[in-house]
């Protein structure tokens, strides 16, 4: 059996292309397809992508399957379509006004090497809004928008997307007589391949600008922009290379563990815990494990964390909530524990600590000079504290001590959490300063 | 049975991948980026691709090219970026195309109070694209809520074609807490309806009656396939008669609207003989919980409605609600916007009280107490 053999891609069903009289558009898009005749893809594995602008007409006009979408698009939608099915050929097809508004996705596609082929059919305005000019107009050409002549500079296409990392890019005009075999060259490019074809536009530029096709390649002269393959540097092609890089880079990922509770607690009302301190200090980490060291012992849990953008500077504030029963609302009016560890929590919880009722239990660094509060205040050397359990594992011991304090729930359970969410190095070093924040708690109690 | 520690924006994750999630694209923001994080490290492993892309909208378009491709896709980001996807959320509708969109809401406007808390993009979403046309929106308020809604949400988008919106926060998305997701009950994974095998031709947007959904036919599979942001008739080319134009944009509401039954999803805590109904959704109904059961101890009988549909609005549920009610009280964590719902459904002679703060501070259960006369 012989394979169907496709002498058009395009439909003879709703007449000829609808563009302008000499519009170059015609000619790219009957090179276009010829192109596909040439490579004879199967016309449901081809996708032609188009967005606003005169261009954007064309695709109805092709047997295969078309994605019209928002204007300076295209490229986002066949860099999606190829992604989620990298088998499809998926050929974009945009003006130079879509190059412009989309110039983002017109380098991050190249940059990529995601393997759509891209054309532009390059004709230095915008035909479709009325004549008005765009990224590659040349400097000094009127349009509707530059009616004295463009003030501003053309943009190279070509050298853009070479310079982002194009794999493919290629420079000609629609008079090239070798344009369909260039398409071809293109879509035949695993990766990423770009065709730069620069044309009349015979409503606007053409005629403002008395730009007829020796102008057009002395235009093309003048400019000193490179012609023909700008860049030939194949690499793999984004969907190989994301799936090497997964296959090479992945961990095992962590299991997911799951808490039993098999500890009991002493909280019998929803209860406030805030840990204040420098980011650096691994409050949020340590915070975590004291939140599920309650779930080990049958509470439910809440934490919010607050830190600046910034790592290793400023403060780093955690707020938990334990409780027996379901917790619903998760805001701290009230804490009833208070863990100040050093000046940087002191500056974002001042406020907070001013207003602190008299049941609160206020465990501070002794060297902090505190403002005016009615909390329980305990001084405790958290610096000796450090010095034993470690810097890194300072919040950890301070948690340890507020912990052996209020006996929320049994240390076990915290220890449990340490041992069971960290590695056992860590979880070695943390649980002997959880000894030492125990130890410190009687030490404390017993100079009170 | 066993507990995890783990915030909203990971059960909304966990609720995609269980939903059969294999595409996700988006733009790092916080309060949302967590949910990039999780997917990346978790969607490659079932042959599934993330990508972060150069801006919103790229994100939005890798995703529309690859939910027609036959992905399942999410994407998600904060009300800044929800700027930013506008117009592609008008082709998804346009295209019909089943897409779940995440909004970890942030205090706003613009870049607000980068970043605390708020739920103060509830009317933005309604009204997000141009055209006016209605969409779904659901509203978590706890970390399992996340995990089921946004599974539904699929669902959801999956049967009717269209976007849906899961409407998290700062505070329901990034505060860890005790979850157990493996003992939620899903309800059975809808998947698109497919368009019959061996037909002559596909038609994108063939239905019959208007509010009927289209079968999906995927780009490069057994038929050629079609799409189009412009108005169009059922084979996806472009029209300009107004009656077929017409007749497309009612299809595209019908076919929500008619919905409504299903798509409303709501708690209700009702209690005879009160006059009193508070009405909320998101992390603000959690302060009501608290609020109510504060005040029912005091003797007060009180009756509580929380929407997790947000849109479109479960009127007939609100509208059941209300009879027998005098006050309605209506906390919002934004200046007064699901509040013109409820303005416009209550029957004349309903006290409504507001209770609006868009300070980055939680509604407390004493603010809806004390302002909404509970005691």
């Amino acid at each position: 059996m012989t394979a169907t053999e496709y002498k058009s891609y395009m439909t003879d069903k709703i007449g000829p292309l609808p563009f302008c009289a000499g519009c170059g558009h015609t000619t790219l898009i009957h090179a276009l397809d010829k192109a596909l005749v040439k490579l004879q893809p199967d016309p449901k594995n081809v996708v032609i992508v188009t967005d606003i602008g005169c261009i954007g007409l064309s695709d109805r006009y092709f047997t295969t399957n078309a994605f019209h979408g928002l204007h300076g698009r295209s490229i986002t939608y066949a860099c999606g379509l190829k992604l989620a099915k990298p088998e499809l050929t998926v050929i974009a097809l945009m003006g130079d006004g879509a190059a412009g508004i989309g110039g983002t996705h017109f380098l991050n596609v190249a940059r990529r090497n995601i393997g759509i082929t891209l054309l532009i059919g390059n004709n230095f305005n915008y035909g479709m809004t009325g004549g008005q000019h765009s990224v590659t107009t040349p400097s000094g050409g009127i349009t509707s928008t530059t009616p004295w002549g463009n003030p501003e500079g053309p943009m190279d296409l070509c050298g853009t997307a070479a310079a982002a990392g194009g794999a493919w890019v290629y420079r000609t005009t629609s008079f090239d007589k070798d344009l369909p075999d260039i398409i071809a060259q293109a879509i035949e490019q695993p990766g990423y391949a770009f065709v730069d074809v620069w044309e009349l536009c015979t409503a606007y530029y053409m005629p403002r600008n008395k730009l007829r096709k020796q102008e057009l390649f002395e235009l093309m002269e003048s400019y000193g922009f490179k012609t023909g393959l700008v860049a030939d540097k194949p690499r793999l092609e984004y969907s190989d290379n994301y799936r090497q890089a997964y296959e090479a880079g992945k961990g095992v990922l962590k299991p997911r563990i799951l808490i039993e509770p098999k500890f009991d607690n002493k909280v019998d009302h929803q209860t406030g815990i805030i840990i204040a301190g420098s980011a650096g200090q691994k409050i949020k980490s340590a915070a975590t494990l004291f939140a599920e060291g309650g779930i080990f012992a049958g509470l439910k849990a809440a934490q919010k964390d607050d830190y600046p953008i910034t790592v290793q500077t400023g403060h780093s504030v955690a707020e938990i909530i334990l409780s027996p029963e379901r917790i619903d609302y998760t805001g701290i009016e009230s804490p009833e524990y208070f863990v100040l560890i050093s000046e940087d929590g002191l500056k974002r919880t001042r406020a907070k600590i001013a207003s602190l009722p008299e049941t609160c239990i206020l465990y501070a660094d002794n060297d902090i000079e505190l403002p005016e509060t009615k909390a329980q205040i305990r001084r405790i050397p958290f610096k000796d504290l450090a010095k034993e359990a470690g810097k890194l594992s300072l919040s950890t011991a301070a948690i340890a001590l507020m912990l052996a304090d209020s006996e929320l729930y049994p240390i076990e359970a915290f220890e449990t959490a340490i041992s069971t969410f960290q590695s056992p190095k860590i979880a070695e070093i943390n649980i002997k300063a959880v000894s030492a924040g125990v130890k410190a708690t009687s030490e404390s109690t017993t100079a009170g | 049975m066993g507990f995890e520690f783990i915030e909203g924006n990971e059960a909304i994750a966990r609720g995609a991948i269980a939903a059969g999630c294999d595409f996700y694209a988006s733009y790092p923001i916080t309060p949302a980026s967590s949910i990039l994080h999780f997917m990346n490290e978790h969607v490659p492993e079932a042959g599934g691709l993330v990508i972060q892309a150069e801006d919103e909208i790229a994100s939005m378009g890798f995703c529309l090219g690859a939910s027609m491709a036959g992905r399942k896709v999410l994407t998600a980001t904060s009300g800044p970026g929800i700027s930013l996807y506008s117009e592609n959320i008008g082709l998804a509708i346009m295209g019909e195309t089943p897409l779940v969109i995440v909004n970890i809401q942030r205090q706003g406007p613009a870049t607000g109070s980068a970043t605390k808390g708020a739920e103060g993009d509830i009317q933005f979403t309604r009204w997000v694209t141009s055209g006016g046309l209605p969409v779904i929106a659901l509203s978590p308020a706890t970390v399992e809520e996340a995990y089921k809604l946004t599974y539904i949400a699929f669902n959801f988008s999956e049967w009717l074609r269209t976007p849906v919106f899961i409407m998290g926060s700062k505070e329901t998305g990034v505060t860890k807490e005790a979850a157990d997701l493996e003992s939620i009950e899903l309800p059975p994974r809808i998947d698109r309806k497919r368009v019959k095998s061996g037909l002559d031709e596909y038609l994108p947007h063939q239905f019959d009656s208007i509010e009927e959904v289209p079968a999906f036919s995927e780009f490069g599979g057994e038929y050629i396939a079609r799409y189009t942001t412009s108005t169009h008739d059922k084979t996806a080319y472009l029209v300009t008669k107004p009656d077929v134009i017409q007749h497309m944009l009612d299809h595209y509401a019908a076919k929500i609207d008619s919905a409504v039954d299903e798509l409303s999803l709501y708690k209700a805590d009702y209690q005879d003989g009160a006059d009193t109904l508070v009405i909320s959704y998101g992390i603000t109904s959690r302060s009501v919980e608290v609020a109510i059961r504060k005040a029912r101890e005091q003797g007060r009988k009180i009756s509580s409605l929380v929407l997790q549909t947000l849109w479109p609005v479960p009127e007939k549920v609100i509208k059941a609600a209300m009879n027998g009610i005098k006050k309605i009280v209506v906390p919002e964590m934004n200046m007064g916007q699901y509040l013109i719902e409820i303005e416009r459904l209550a029957p004349p002679g309903i006290d409504i009280v507001p209770v609006l703060k868009m300070n980055t501070t939680l509604v407390t259960p004493d603010e809806i107490i004390n302002e909404g006369g509970l005691l």
